[in-house]
């Protein structure tokens, strides 16, 4: 091979993986501004792989209903808000542990979707509109690349509010402050408990939301193997991102990218390892945590709330 | 009275500070009575003090007082007014505001956002630049200096004191309620903090209640006093008709000697010091931000004396002490005890006599859920005669443990008396008492303290002083750490300040030049910078 057909194998696979980056990271961004939402308050819910699942079907069926995909996205953040308030309930009882509620959650979303989502298997429901970004170039690829879901830069924009939000309003501050000492949180009259519940609804919706693109516009149908542990790896991210927003939106775009090696190394004719590279998400989270993971030190931005920070 | 003369007055009142009143409160807890039928009278911008010995119910009078647990019996009178105050949000109304002992700031968040929030009444968006140059002309007017963007969590114990402070003035208080404010200051810290809310009352501004076990800070600061004993009133009065020895029997319930002066004497000064015991050399360690702590230090401690270590809380004493005692890994530099490497391993803490009071000992030397008689076994529940038996196994044998339990209750005085309670429900004070005698039955050859007396009532400090004599007197060396130069100047024979991770100045004892420690402990030392 010349160098030139080298240069232009690895434009293409960059082209590539920064369509896949921006296909395919859309849940991810939402489901890890969700959970950077709830565990600010100082809890944990792991079971937004549930909720994701859930608000995919749930999306999904609703689109189908009224035929409009605006409204399948709102059913799912719905579906999204009472799997939240559930938890955000459950976990306010004495005693009850948020990362156990979690996993119960967990199958309890996927088993529910499962069960309602048979009949949503074979029809076609309509789907999200795009936005074509690339539509000044004249490469097929680069447009193809560029086309992205209107659900994206909503997400980048929320990621942006959130950064702000955290530091410079009433509610960010509040939650925070739930999230890092709840004692002092009582002391100072914020209810605690409302608060936890309220921000777990949030996370909730947005975790919803993140199901309703799976269904509604990328793959785009409804089926048992949708989600395929995309809910837990955006919690792990949220914890590699330091409970930033901002730096969220980052991870997403790098787990996304990462899902698309796959694909996109299939596309350049590299068809051996196929299953390996597509494994490349859930390895990405393994290195991530154990790199931010120092022995001995507290992890910096930490909420001081979360059950696995306190001593 | 006209409508404008009544206006007026009222807002003169608000300005003021506030007297209160506790009538006959009584406050359960399941079957513990933990206050029974106090009553108790504040004046309107006085300084009073709350004397009391641990669990003597001072903490929860005034937990009642600020809605935090309200009584199950008795009223509160506010300026001559029965209020109710069912929560926090009450007590804030009537501005009534509260420095706890356990600290309530949010680690995470800063400076100016722990105090914005304190306010209560945020907009629902918030514009920093005008609110960091309202929090700056707020903190000129006061002679605390903070770094209004530093994180909580990177403050020094000393700042956080001060915040919190900070936080109930920036509240406008009227009342302001200190528990134990001065435990985590330095001499000087304390003075300047006690100072200024003194001189606040003296304006008449604010009306100062302080939970105190130091009698010093009684008679320098306070106008006067109520002493609690075993939840009921044991008496009150004003300071000056009140002598030091009066207030330690209402406290105790009966005569005590409230000896104060250095133990040392001259004859001990000529005494010959035995072996190094502990010796460091060059020692590095990381803080949990991984910025170094402890730089480069030196020290060494011979059999039969206590080397005291004084600094401002901050400067490595904890990252030393938990190098020393295994819990944290040293980055650089070498410990020796009797000659040998040390690592800090079961084995070689059992073969050198190493023993420790660490700070926090509910923490750091307990599992705060298991028994007292477990806690006391931690040490050698995995040696004869407490494991053994059938087939060399290596069984606990319980009976062995809660019979020495039971001996050791008994002799530290330990209260409740129950080797089977979980050691997590005792006070404070028992807590110490508990691990001191897991820690000084033994063969003690090296033992490591650190602010053994945080915390503790007099009587529970004067047994623990008299303990570490004791034990340095039968040849233990001890390095005693302490944020409390009180302390130190009273039991050590060699005085160590450590400022920045280093030792920046040393002193024999009878030679020590106090502001020369001062100046040393404030980084401003010949050694410092």
């Amino acid at each position: 091979m010349s160098e030139t057909t080298d240069g232009l194998a690895f434009g293409s696979l960059a082209l590539a993986l920064l369509g896949g980056a921006l296909r395919v990271s859309t849940p991810f961004l939402f489901v890890s501004l969700g959970e950077c939402i709830t565990e600010k308050s100082g809890r944990i819910n792991l079971g937004l792989e549930g909720t994701l699942v859930l608000g995919a079907m749930g999306g999904y069926g609703i689109a189908l209903l009224t035929g409009s995909p605006w409204l399948g996205v709102l059913a799912a953040g719905l579906c999204g808000v009472l799997m939240g308030l559930l938890h955000g309930a459950l976990c306010s009882l004495p005693k009850v542990n948020d990362i156990a509620v979690g996993i119960a959650l967990m199958l309890f979303g996927t088993g529910l979707a499962f069960f309602l989502g048979k009949p949503l298997i074979q029809p076609q429901a309509p789907m999200l509109p795009s936005v074509e970004l690339g539509a000044w170039s004249d490469s097929e690829q680069l447009r193809s690349a560029l086309r992205i879901n209107v659900l994206l830069p909503l997400g980048l924009a929320l990621a942006g509010l959130l950064h702000w939000g955290f530091r410079s309003s009433r509610w960010g501050l509040a939650l925070r402050l739930v999230g890092d000492n709840a004692a002092a949180a009582r002391a100072l009259g914020y209810p605690v408990v409302p608060i936890r519940i309220g921000a777990t609804a949030a996370g909730g919706f947005l975790a919803g939301v993140g199901g309703a693109f799976l269904s509604l516009y990328y793959p785009g149908s409804w089926n048992e193997g949708l989600s395929s542990g995309q809910g837990l790896m955006a919690v792990a991210l949220v914890i590699f991102a330091r409970w930033s927003p901002l730096r969220c939106a980052l991870a997403a775009l790098l787990f996304g990218a990462a899902g698309a090696l796959g694909p996109a190394l299939q596309s350049q004719g590299i068809t051996a390892g196929y299953y390996l590279f597509n494994a490349a998400p859930y390895v990405l989270t393994l290195a991530l945590m154990a790199a931010s993971w120092t022995p001995g030190q507290t992890l910096a931005g930490a909420p001081g709330e979360l059950s696995f920070t306190q001593r | 009275m006209d409508a404008l003369t009544h206006t007026l007055l009222a807002a003169d009142v608000q300005d003021r500070g506030a007297a209160v009143e506790a009538y006959r409160v009584t406050k359960r807890f399941g079957a513990l009575t933990a206050l029974d039928d106090v009553s108790m009278k504040v004046e309107a911008g006085s300084f009073h003090c709350l004397l009391g010995e641990n669990g003597a119910g001072k903490s929860t009078l005034v937990k009642c007082l600020v809605g935090y647990h309200p009584p199950e019996e008795g009223s509160f009178m506010v300026d001559g007014r029965e209020q109710a105050i069912r929560s926090p949000r009450d007590a804030q109304r009537l501005r009534i505001g509260m420095v706890y002992q356990h600290f309530t700031l949010a680690p995470g968040m800063t400076v100016a956002e722990n105090l914005l929030l304190a306010r209560g009444d945020l907009p629902l968006r918030i514009d920093w630049r005008r609110e960091k140059a309202a929090l700056a002309t707020f903190l000129a007017s006061t002679p605390f200096r903070l770094d209004l963007n530093a994180r909580v969590a990177d403050l020094a114990a000393g700042e956080k004191q001060k915040l919190e402070i900070l936080k109930q003035l920036y509240l406008g208080q009227r009342l302001l309620i200190l528990d134990e404010p001065t435990s985590v200051l330095t001499p000087t810290e304390a003075d300047e903090v006690l100072g200024l809310l003194h001189g606040m009352t003296r304006d008449g501004r604010l009306t100062v209640m302080m939970i105190t076990h130091k009698f010093r800070e009684v008679s320098a600061y306070g106008d006067s006093v109520t002493v609690l004993r075993r939840g009921k009133l044991a008496g009150s009065g004003r300071v000056g008709e009140l002598s030091t020895q009066d207030m330690a029997e209402m406290m105790v319930g009966s005569a005590v000697s409230v000896a104060t002066a250095p133990r040392r004497r001259a004859a001990d000064a000529g005494r010959m010091a035995g072996d190094i015991r502990l010796g460091v050399d060059g020692l590095c360690a990381d803080n949990d931000r991984g910025m170094a702590a402890v730089r480069e230090l030196d020290l060494v401690v011979r059999a039969g004396e206590i080397v005291g270590i004084a600094g401002v809380a901050g400067n490595g004493q904890k990252e030393l002490v938990e190098v020393l005692l295994g819990q944290r890994s040293a980055s650089g530099g070498a410990v020796r005890v009797d000659g040998e490497a040390y690592g800090a391993t079961r084995a070689e803490l059992r073969r050198h006599g190493v023993f420790s009071l660490p700070e926090e000992p509910l923490r750091n030397a307990c599992v705060p859920n298991m028994s007292v008689a477990e806690n006391m076994g931690l040490r050698d529940f995995d040696i004869a005669p407490f494991s053994g038996g059938w087939l060399s196994l290596r069984f606990l044998r319980r009976g062995a443990l809660t019979r020495r339990a039971k001996e050791w209750i008994e002799a530290f005085g330990v209260r409740p008396p129950d080797p089977s309670a979980a050691i997590e429900n005792l006070s404070g004070g028992n807590v110490q008492r508990a691990v001191l005698a897991r820690e000084l039955s033994g063969a003690v050859r090296l033992l490591i303290v650190a602010n053994p007396v945080f915390g503790l009532d007099f009587a529970a400090t004067e047994a623990i002083h008299r303990r570490l004599d004791q034990a340095r007197n039968d040849g233990a060396a001890i390095l005693l750490v302490s944020e409390d130069l009180d302390e130190l100047l009273e039991l050590s024979d060699r005085i160590l300040v450590m400022s920045e991770g280093r030792i920046a100045h040393q002193a024999l004892a009878g030679y020590v030049d106090v502001a020369e420690i001062g100046r040393c402990m404030a980084g401003h030392g010949a050694g410092g910078h």
